[in-house]
């Protein structure tokens, strides 16, 4: 009899498709987010040291460094970062989720969204926008200049903003814009204009100069992927609560630090799942090959993880000439996601599938029996830090992730004598 | 229907297994529909051992 596990699924897909992710401020890590400190820094994925990092995630662990006044050249961030005096954690075990190397340091803004059914809090920092960027791992004097102004222009605007507007749901931003041809992981056009005409009256209505309040729209405006931001922690505060369901076989985080890829399973708590990550198949920049790729990185597939992304590619047929492939493509993948989820989204619903709700629930068991993995559509980091984005595309969870976990549920359930003989 | 019968008939197939036999047939012009199939688990036996015991949990 598998009751046992099919009610506790029941009970995870029930808390997930309750969630109420809204976004209510905006902060400062070292002050909101839960163990935060000085000395630690944030990282994508799951736990790794500084000698397995990749290139990407030392370029922004140096760039943090250098902008927390830790460091004031790369070389001193390296030697610092190796000396021992920095921790490393995963934005994982602090509620909190970041884009591709997702270094948060202590000084960052973030934005503050809680689960308004659970009580459950996510965080996220802002999105830096495109070109030289911390989170594709540069760390040059423009990538600490942007991040500076970031904290002393754009935080503080925004923080008034959300104070004066109040809490935004996201759940039905989200569930506009996937309606409007975005998955929110890579594309995010929709969310973020739908995000830019709720917010842009409060941003008048704040008492900064008119300067300040027309460059900080122009750079939202600037950035499609400012919602991206709020579109994970969005994910991850809807996610987590269903992560303490006893017995059950959901996946609830999937992430990737550019070394390993990382799962996590309900039934089996915080123990992740690891194996070498992948490196994605893809459209390259200009002048870029798969070469020069770094394996995949960052906790982004935690929209996959809640069923839109990846998951829900049909919706945003766009997308096929970022990552590759065509619209048609776009619907085998969503298609191909109903085979090892549980359930259909009541809220994400996908027109170009007939209005099907995004699968939702990713089940360890179907991806076994199916031999169908999770998809992903990702951007790609260059392998040495300083350089920055290459490309984007399609990539998988290596299966032996899913291989052990089925392997320690079955275990655990012999160990809690749950198994017939 | 005798097996000879059915070969004087149009024939339509559908193939589950190596994708060559539709792609051999197709090129044949016969109809042919290639179902996406694979074997539970992709095979692997110690994957089917653990699916088979994670179905024998006890009724709580």
């Amino acid at each position: 009899m598998i009751e046992l596990i099919e009610t506790a699924n029941k009970e995870a897909l029930e808390i997930i498709q309750n969630g109420q992710p809204t976004l209510i401020g905006l902060g400062v890590a070292g002050d909101v987010i839960p163990g935060m400190a000085k000395d630690l820094f944030l990282h994508a994925g799951p736990p790794i040291t500084w000698e397995k990092m990749s290139g990407p995630l030392r370029g922004g662990v140096m760039a943090g460094l250098m902008y927390e006044g830790l460091a004031a050249t790369p070389e001193e961030a390296a030697e610092y970062a190796a000396s021992g005096k920095l921790r490393f954690d995963p934005c994982h075990h602090h509620d909190a989720v970041g884009p591709m190397a997702g270094i948060v340091t202590s000084r960052m803004p973030v934005w503050i969204i809680e689960n308004k059914a659970y009580g459950n809090r996510a965080y996220c920092t802002l999105n830096e926008g495109l070109g030289k960027v911390l989170r594709m791992g540069a760390y040059g004097p423009e990538v600490i200049k942007h991040l500076q102004w970031m904290e002393k222009v754009l935080y503080p605007v925004l923080k008034e903003t959300i104070e004066i507007h109040g809490p935004i749901d996201l759940k039905i931003m989200i569930a506009q814009a996937v309606q409007m041809g975005d998955e929110v992981h890579n594309r995010n056009k929709a969310a973020t204009s739908l995000l830019i005409r709720e917010i842009a009256p409060s941003i008048l209505k704040t008492s900064f100069s008119n300067e300040e309040k027309i460059v900080v729209l122009e750079f939202l405006n600037s950035n499609d992927h400012t919602f991206l931001n709020l579109s994970m922690p969005a994910a991850k505060a809807t996610l987590e609560p269903a992560g303490k369901v006893k017995h059950s076989t959901i996946v609830y985080t999937m992430a990737r630090n550019g070394t390993e890829f990382g799962i996590r399973v309900a039934g089996l708590g915080a123990r992740w799942f690891t194996a070498p990550a992948e490196i994605i198949d893809g459209l390259y920049f200009p002048g870029f090959s798969m070469q020069d790729a770094n394996p995949d990185v960052g906790d982004s597939c935690i929209t996959e993880t809640l069923g839109i992304g990846g998951f829900s590619m049909a919706t945003a047929p766009a997308i096929v000439q970022f990552v590759g492939g065509t619209p048609k493509d776009a619907v085998r993948y969503t298609t191909s996601m109903y085979e090892i989820t549980t359930e259909e989204s009541r809220a994400y619903k996908l027109p170009p599938m007939n209005f099907r709700g995004a699968p939702t629930g990713i089940d360890i068991r179907k991806v076994i029996e199916t031999q169908v993995l999770p998809v992903i559509n990702t951007g790609i980091a260059h392998k040495e830090a300083g350089v920055g984005q290459v490309g984007a595309g399609i990539v998988h969870p290596p299966m032996v992730c899913f291989e052990q976990a089925l392997e320690a549920f079955v275990n655990l359930l012999e160990d809690e004598g749950l198994l017939e003989e | 229907m005798s097996v000879n019968d059915l070969f004087k008939q149009e024939l339509k197939v559908v193939n589950l297994g190596l994708k060559s036999f539709h792609n051999d047939l197709k090129s044949q012009g016969v109809t042919v529909v290639q179902v996406n199939w694979k074997p539970k688990a992709g095979g692997k036996k110690n994957m089917l051992d653990l699916l088979s015991k994670i179905n024998k949990v006890k009724k709580s």
